[in-house]
C-alpha cells in the first residue's frame, strides 16, 4: 500500500496557536527539517489564509509573503502551498503568493459554499498551479451533500478536494464515510484534514486513509487551532507501522517536532476542557484562543461562549461573533 | 414630457430578479416623487415580471430597449449585473437618462445617501457600492468626520440564501469594492473588507462588524460615539432595521504599528420584508438606499423644472 501524500501545515494552521507571530527564522528552521525528512508539501500562510492579517483574526508579525518566500528559498524538494479563503483573500493576494513562489494553492470554503471558489480555481489553473479544494466544517453536512460540493470544485479545475474537519467534531466512521463518498463521486484525488479536539486527530486520519484518502495533513507537535492538528510525526510513525510504503524519515520528524518546534511553542495544544467543548459542540477550532481571551476579559466561561457559538451554527471566519456572544452572556449575568 | 403635472418623475427598474422585485415593492409602498413606469427584464418567464403584471405594473422582457424608447422615463435603476451595466451605462448616458447602479460595475461615483449624495446630485450615473458597503461605510465616515481613521475593517456575515449567483461568482469584487468604499467615502486611510456566508437554517440576519483603529491610544470616545449614534439615526430614516447590537467596544490592541486603540461596532440589519425575507437585510439596505437616491434625484429634477 502506498502512503498518502503528506502536507504539513505547521506554518499555517500552527500560526493560530502562535497568534500569527512566526518569524523568518522559525519558518526557515521548520521548513528545513520537514524538507529533509521527506514531507512532500509545506503550507505557509496566515492561519486564516492569504490576507488573514486583520483585526478580526489577528495581525501577522511578519508579512506572509516574506514567510512564503523564506520557505521556498529553504526547501530543496518539498512544494510550498498557501491557503486561500474566498471572502477573506482574493486573486490579488493569490497572484502575489504565486510571485513569491507557491506551487500549490489550497482554496477553502464553508462546505456548503463551494461555488464562491470558481474565480480562484480559475486563476490557479490559468497559470497551471496545483489547486486543492478544502470543504471546511465538513461535520455539518452528510457525505452525499459534500460529494456534490466537491464535484463543483472538480468542475472548476481542482486537482484534489479535502474533507476538512475544522471543528474536530468527526468520529472515525464519519471521517471515513465522507472520504469514501468523495472517492466514489470524483475523478480527482481526495484528502482529509483533522483537528484533535476529541483526541481523534490520528485516529480519524488513519480511518480516512483506510477509506482511500490520497492526501492528508499534519503539523509538528500538533501545533494548530483548537486542540491542534494530527501530529505529523505521530501520523508518520503509525502509517509506517501499518506497513504503508513511504519515503519519510520517521526519526527525523520526531527530532523536528521535539527540537525545532517544541522549543518555540507558546503552549502544547491538547484536548483540554474548552477544546473538547469545541469538538463536542462542532465549533470552528480557531475560536478557542479568542474565546479564552474574551472570556477572561469579560468574566464569562469560555466553554459557555463556545457552546453558544455552536448553537448559533457559526462557521469559519466568524470570529467577530465571539465578541458578540461574550457581550450578551456578560450582560445576562 | 410633462412630469411636473402630477409632481412625479417616471422611473424604470432594469432587472427583474430578487433585487429588482424588492425595489419594485419599495417604490410601490413609498413612491415619494417617483412613479414606477416599467419593470424590464430579459426572461419572459421571470417570476418578477409576473408579479409586476399582477400588480398592474407595465413590464417588458426586451431588456433596456423599451426604456430607451420611452423618453418620459427619466431615472433608471439598474439591478442586472456588473457586466450588463457597463453596456447599459453607455446607452443610458447617450439617451440622457439618470442611472442608479445597484451592480458593482461602478461607472459613476460611489454614493452612500447620508454621506455624500448631495455632492453627486447632478451626476448622470451613480453607484451604490455593495450591500456591505451601504451598511458599514456610514459608520466609518461617522468616525472619520470627528477624528482621523488610519485603518478600518468590515466583516459582513450574510445568510447563504441571500447571496445570489452574482455575489458568489464575483466575491472578490465585493471585497475590492467595499474596501475601496471604506477609503474613498468612509474616510479611512486604509480599508479592508471580509465577507462570510453562513448557511444556518433558519437563516441569520445580516450582520456586520466594523473595526476602526485610531492614531495611537488617546481617543475622545464620547465624541466618536455621539457621531456614530447620529449617523445611525440618519440611516434608520431609510433603513428602519439598522441598529447596533451593543455599545461600541473600545480596546487597546497590539498592531504592526504599535499599540493602538481599536473600536468595534456590532451592527445588525433586519430587512423590512417588502418582498425578500427579513433576514436578507443585505439586499434590503441596497434597495432602500437605491430608493432613497432615486427620491432625491426625482425631487431635484422636479425643482429644476419649476425654476426653468
Amino acid at each position: 500500500m502506498k502512503a498518502p501524500r503528506l502536507t504539513d501545515t505547521t506554518l499555517r494552521d500552527g500560526s493560530h496557536a502562535m497568534k500569527h507571530q512566526f518569524t523568518r527564522q522559525q519558518v526557515r528552521d521548520v521548513a528545513q527539517a520537514l524538507d529533509k525528512a521527506g514531507v512532500q508539501v509545506l503550507e505557509v500562510t496566515h492561519g486564516d489564509g492569504l490576507a488573514g492579517s486583520s483585526i478580526q483574526y489577528g495581525f501577522s508579525r511578519t508579512d506572509e509573503m516574506d514567510l512564503i518566500e523564506e520557505a521556498r528559498k529553504t526547501v530543496s524538494k518539498a512544494k510550498i502551498a498557501a491557503l486561500l479563503l474566498p471572502g477573506i483573500g482574493t486573486r490579488k493576494e493569490l497572484k502575489d503568493a504565486i510571485e513569491h513562489g507557491i506551487q500549490v494553492v489550497r482554496i477553502a470554503t464553508q462546505c456548503t459554499e463551494a461555488d464562491i471558489s470558481q474565480q480562484h480555481f480559475g486563476m490557479a489553473k490559468e497559470v497551471e498551479l496545483e489547486a486543492v479544494g478544502f470543504l471546511m466544517m465538513s461535520h455539518m453536512r452528510p457525505p452525499e451533500f459534500l460529494a456534490k460540493q466537491a464535484l463543483l470544485m472538480e468542475s472548476y479545475g481542482a486537482d484534489c478536494v479535502y474533507i476538512v474537519d475544522s471543528a474536530g467534531a468527526l468520529l472515525p466512521d464519519g471521517a471515513a464515510e465522507r472520504v469514501k463518498a468523495l472517492k466514489e463521486a470524483l475523478k480527482i484525488q481526495v484528502g482529509f484534514h483533522a483537528h484533535n479536539n476529541l483526541g481523534l486527530g490520528v485516529g480519524n486520519t488513519l480511518a480516512a486513509v483506510a477509506a482511500g484518502a490520497d492526501q492528508v495533513d499534519g503539523t509538528l507537535r500538533g501545533l494548530g487551532a483548537g486542540a491542534g492538528n494530527t501530529a505529523t510525526e505521530l501520523l508518520v510513525a503509525t502509517l509506517d507501522k501499518l506497513g504503508y510504503e513511504h519515503e519519510w524519515d520517521v526519526f527525523g520528524l520526531l527530532d523536528a517536532a521535539e527540537f525545532v518546534v517544541a522549543p518555540f511553542m507558546p503552549f502544547q495544544p491538547f484536548p483540554d476542557r474548552d477544546s473538547i467543548a469545541i469538538g463536542y459542540a462542532g465549533v470552528y477550532s480557531t475560536f478557542l484562543l479568542h474565546a479564552k481571551r474574551l472570556g477572561q476579559q469579560y468574566n464569562v466561561d469560555p466553554l459557555e461562549i463556545l457552546v453558544e457559538l455552536g448553537r448559533r451554527k457559526t462557521v469559519a471566519g466568524q470570529e467577530d461573533w465571539i465578541l458578540d456572544v461574550t457581550l450578551e452572556l456578560a450582560k445576562q449575568k | 414630457m410633462n412630469t411636473s403635472a402630477n409632481h412625479k418623475v417616471k422611473v424604470a427598474i432594469l432587472g427583474s430578479g430578487n433585487i429588482g422585485t424588492d425595489l419594485m415593492f419599495k417604490l410601490l409602498r413609498e413612491p415619494g416623487h417617483m412613479e414606477l413606469a416599467l419593470l424590464a427584464g430579459i426572461e419572459p418567464q421571470s417570476e418578477g415580471l409576473a408579479r409586476a403584471r399582477s400588480l398592474g405594473i407595465n413590464t417588458s422582457h426586451d431588456g433596456i430597449q423599451p426604456i430607451l424608447d420611452d423618453s418620459s422615463i427619466r431615472i433608471v435603476f439598474d439591478a442586472t449585473s456588473a457586466y450588463a451595466h457597463v453596456r447599459h451605462a453607455k446607452m443610458l448616458k447617450e439617451a440622457g437618462r439618470i442611472a442608479i447602479d445597484l451592480t458593482p460595475a461602478a461607472r459613476g461615483p460611489y454614493v452612500i445617501p447620508p454621506v455624500n449624495l448631495g455632492a453627486h446630485i447632478d451626476e448622470q450615473n451613480v453607484n451604490l457600492i455593495t450591500c456591505g458597503g451601504q451598511a458599514t461605510i456610514p459608520l466609518v465616515y461617522a468616525v472619520s468626520r470627528v477624528t482621523p481613521v488610519p485603518y478600518a475593517e468590515m466583516v459582513s456575515t450574510i445568510a447563504s440564501l441571500s447571496a445570489g449567483p452574482g455575489t458568489r461568482q464575483n466575491i472578490d469584487e465585493f471585497t475590492f469594492t467595499t474596501a475601496r468604499g471604506l477609503e474613498v467615502i468612509g474616510g479611512a486611510k486604509k480599508g479592508k473588507a471580509i465577507i462570510i456566508l453562513n448557511p444556518a437554517d433558519p437563516p441569520i440576519m445580516m450582520r456586520n462588524t466594523i473595526y476602526v483603529l485610531f492614531d495611537g491610544e488617546e481617543v475622545d470616545r464620547e465624541l466618536v460615539v455621539e457621531s456614530v449614534e447620529e449617523m445611525i439615526t440618519s440611516v434608520q430614516a431609510y433603513v428602519p432595521g439598522y441598529r447596533l447590537k451593543n455599545e461600541p467596544v473600545f480596546e487597546v490592541r497590539e498592531t504592526p504599528e504599535g499599540k493602538r486603540t481599536m473600536m468595534a461596532m456590532l451592527l445588525e440589519v433586519t430587512g423590512v420584508g417588502d418582498f425578500l425575507p427579513s433576514y436578507a437585510g443585505n439586499l434590503d439596505i441596497m434597495t432602500a438606499s437605491a430608493r432613497q437616491v432615486g427620491e432625491v434625484f426625482a425631487q431635484r429634477l422636479l425643482e429644476q423644472e419649476i425654476t426653468q
